[in-house]
């Protein structure tokens, strides 16, 4: 520069410059989010310090010292020795009875094939990229409960009959697991939709029964269902205990649902209402295209909350003396051919592991949809 | 009012005929409470077809109020809404066949964030008129043409300027070929430059013989498109002139007061 009356002024646009070295790579990574500053880095070395504590400790019980099938004593006396980990053969010797409970050892293929049905019929509904959700939900909702329903129950078509009291296990905290889900979103939003409505007796029916089931804990409704439910019927008339329970569990989450919605339509702007009104849809067209689809997509995290709630909440129905997994596992923690210091512990270890599998899923899957239907685009 | 603004807005009223027989919209001594507060009080109106009227008026006068008893976004007490020959009354049929007619833009856009620019478009005609898929598409992208954003028919609104999303609004509006629109406020929520491309689109829209009825402050457009400024306070209609008329020469002293406040 020969001109220094004014202030620097570039003479030619400057090249772009590769970053330094420490903030790029694992190096870069680990200042910027590790150790950015002071706090940081203790918190970093605390972290360490736990996890070096906690993490093989439990590495460990459930695989080092565990006994596998493959183990080289793989008999009870492993699991009884006063240094063995988890006793992963008892869970797997019990397997059946967690997964088919009472379910007569012949007919397991009637349960297999459900549970392939299942997930055959859920995957084209979870899957977004999929056409035909038509069809796909049909099958999901109409022709898998059918045939579930008659292959478990038998009695039909040349199978011998399987009572209710016979299901358990696994199998019976998926049927209540799913069919409490299904059927406590749409009644769900019935309820919201209804305790929002200017018609006084609908609004007022929809509060009294949502009031009256949430302030009542499940195990009472439960405890009902089974107890006091016949006393209304006609006499003779049975009404399976399995039901009852499915009933109960699906009414009861209902209930919680609704508020959950309702939630969902109150954060709506009233935008969106009055702009529906204005082009002409009625009340359910209003309701089915623009308000339901935006107001529960806003409150996916809290359905979701519910799903898994109701999920392990399947497990009390072991109080009405239904079999679920939970229960199977808790009848085996005692049996004396497997009496070993950590039965218990792993037979709950298992019984843990697979609500957590089920209910992590449905988080992540819905983290995923929430991505998805984001469009949004806040900045 | 400044050359500038004149300069801004270019509309051929020409192309802009009022019908001397056929009644858009007329409203009898009509009376509205929210409650206790009187906020419409002895309302008289009648809009020929092809009118466009500008109304003005501080907030809180009942502007938009008004024009939303026209399409039944609010309920009036007392008194006589007859739109495009159907009287407003409690009848839910009735409701919506008005609505099926009357067009509404309303000051935040309102479209539905869940569905894209075409999905927006082509949504009511579909549901309410019952418009097979591919002709609602058609007639969407023909809307979206005239309001001058065909290119984002496949984005969410929430990509799209405040600007973009008004046009997409008045296209929303215009694909259930309504014989009335209603304008309540539509660039209030807008930067400056945006509010010229959409009054282009209203300008448009006023030539092509479409009657209208805006809530705006946007005086420019008011002189240049309306043929009728009704001034509203208090809930009354305290003068109404033609445009020129009305700017230049106002009777009512609250007039007087009020455009003196907004032009300078």
């Amino acid at each position: 520069m020969t001109d220094n009356s004014v202030a620097f002024v570039r003479g030619e646009m400057a090249d772009a410059q590769p970053a330094p070295s420490t903030s790029k790579g694992v190096v870069g990574w680990m200042r910027f989010n590790l150790f950015s500053d002071i706090p940081n880095s203790i918190m970093t070395v605390i972290g360490a310090i736990f996890l070096l504590w906690f993490i093989p400790p439990i590495f460990n019980f459930l695989v080092t010292d565990a006994v596998f099938p493959w183990s080289v004593v793989n008999t009870v006396e492993a699991c009884r020795d006063h240094a063995a980990g988890a006793c992963w053969i008892y869970v797997l010797d019990r397997m059946d009875f967690f997964i088919y409970g009472f379910y007569p050892s012949e007919e397991y293929w009637r349960v297999n094939i459900c549970f392939a049905l299942g997930a055959l019929t859920i995957l084209p509904l979870l899957w977004p990229d999929l056409p035909h959700k038509g069809l796909s939900a049909i099958g999901f909702f109409v022709v898998m409960p059918i045939i579930t329903f008659f292959l478990l129950n038998g009695g039909n078509f040349g199978l011998a009959e399987v009572p209710t009291e016979k299901w358990g296990g696994l199998t019976i905290t998926l049927i209540i697991a799913t069919v409490g889900i299904v059927a406590s979103l749409p009644i769900g939003v019935v309820l919201a939709l209804g305790r929002r409505s200017k018609m006084p007796f609908v609004k007022y029916v929809c509060i009294a029964f949502i009031e009256l089931w949430r302030a009542v804990p499940l195990i009472t409704v439960l405890f009902m269902a089974s107890i006091m439910l016949p006393l209304f019927l006609p006499e003779g008339t049975t009404i399976d205990k399995l039901l009852r329970a499915l009933v109960g569990v699906s009414l009861f989450s209902a209930a919680y649902m609704a508020e959950v919605v309702r939630g969902g339509l109150q954060a709506l702007p009233k935008g969106q209402y009055e702009a529906a009104d204005a082009l002409g849809l009625n009340y359910f067209k209003a309701m089915y295209l623009i308000i339901l689809p935006q107001a529960l997509k806003h409150v996916i995290p809290g359905i979701v909350n519910s799903f898994i709630s109701l999920f392990k909440d399947t497990s009390l129905v072991s109080i009405v003396g239904l079999f679920d997994l939970l229960n199977t596992v808790q009848a085996t923690t005692a049996v004396v051919e497997w009496k070993s210091p950590n039965q218990a512990i792993t037979g709950y270890l298992f019984a843990a592991a697979v609500f957590w599998i089920f209910c992590f899923g449905m988080s992540r899957y819905s983290m995923y949809m929430e991505r998805r239907l984001d469009t949004g685009h806040k900045e | 009012m400044s050359e500038q603004d004149k300069k801004d807005i270019k509309a051929d009223r020409s192309k802009m005929s009022v019908s001397d027989t056929d009644v858009a919209v007329e409203i009898n001594g009509m009376n509205k409470w929210y409650g206790d507060f009187h906020v419409l009080k002895d309302v008289n109106l009648k809009v020929m077809k092809g009118e466009r009227i500008v109304i003005a008026g501080p907030s809180g006068s009942g502007k938009s109020t008004l024009i939303r008893c026209i399409n039944r976004l609010e309920e009036h007490q007392q008194g006589q809404i007859i739109v495009d020959g159907i009287e407003l009354t409690n009848d839910l049929k009735r409701i919506d066949e008005v609505r099926r007619e009357v067009g509404m833009v309303f000051q935040h856009f309102n479209l539905f964030p869940h569905l894209t620019i075409l999905e927006n478009c082509t949504l009511a005609p579909m549901w309410v008129r019952g418009i097979p898929k591919a002709e609602a598409e058609a007639t969407a992208m023909e809307y979206l043409e005239k309001v001058k954003i065909p290119e984002q028919a496949d984005k969410f609104p929430g990509q799209l300027s405040g600007g973009q999303q008004q046009r997409v609004a008045i296209a929303r509006s215009l694909c259930m070929n309504p014989n009335i629109m209603l304008f309540d406020e539509p660039t209030s929520a807008l930067d400056p430059e945006m509010i010229k491309e959409v009054l282009e689109v209203m300008v448009n829209l006023a030539e092509t013989g479409m009657t209208m009825l805006c809530v705006t402050h946007e005086m420019g457009f008011a002189r240049q498109v309306a043929n009728r400024v009704i001034f509203m306070d208090q809930g009354q209609i305290i003068e109404q002139n033609e445009p020129d008329a009305f700017f230049d020469n106002p009777q009512h002293e609250r007039t007087k007061l009020f455009l003196s406040q907004i032009l300078h």
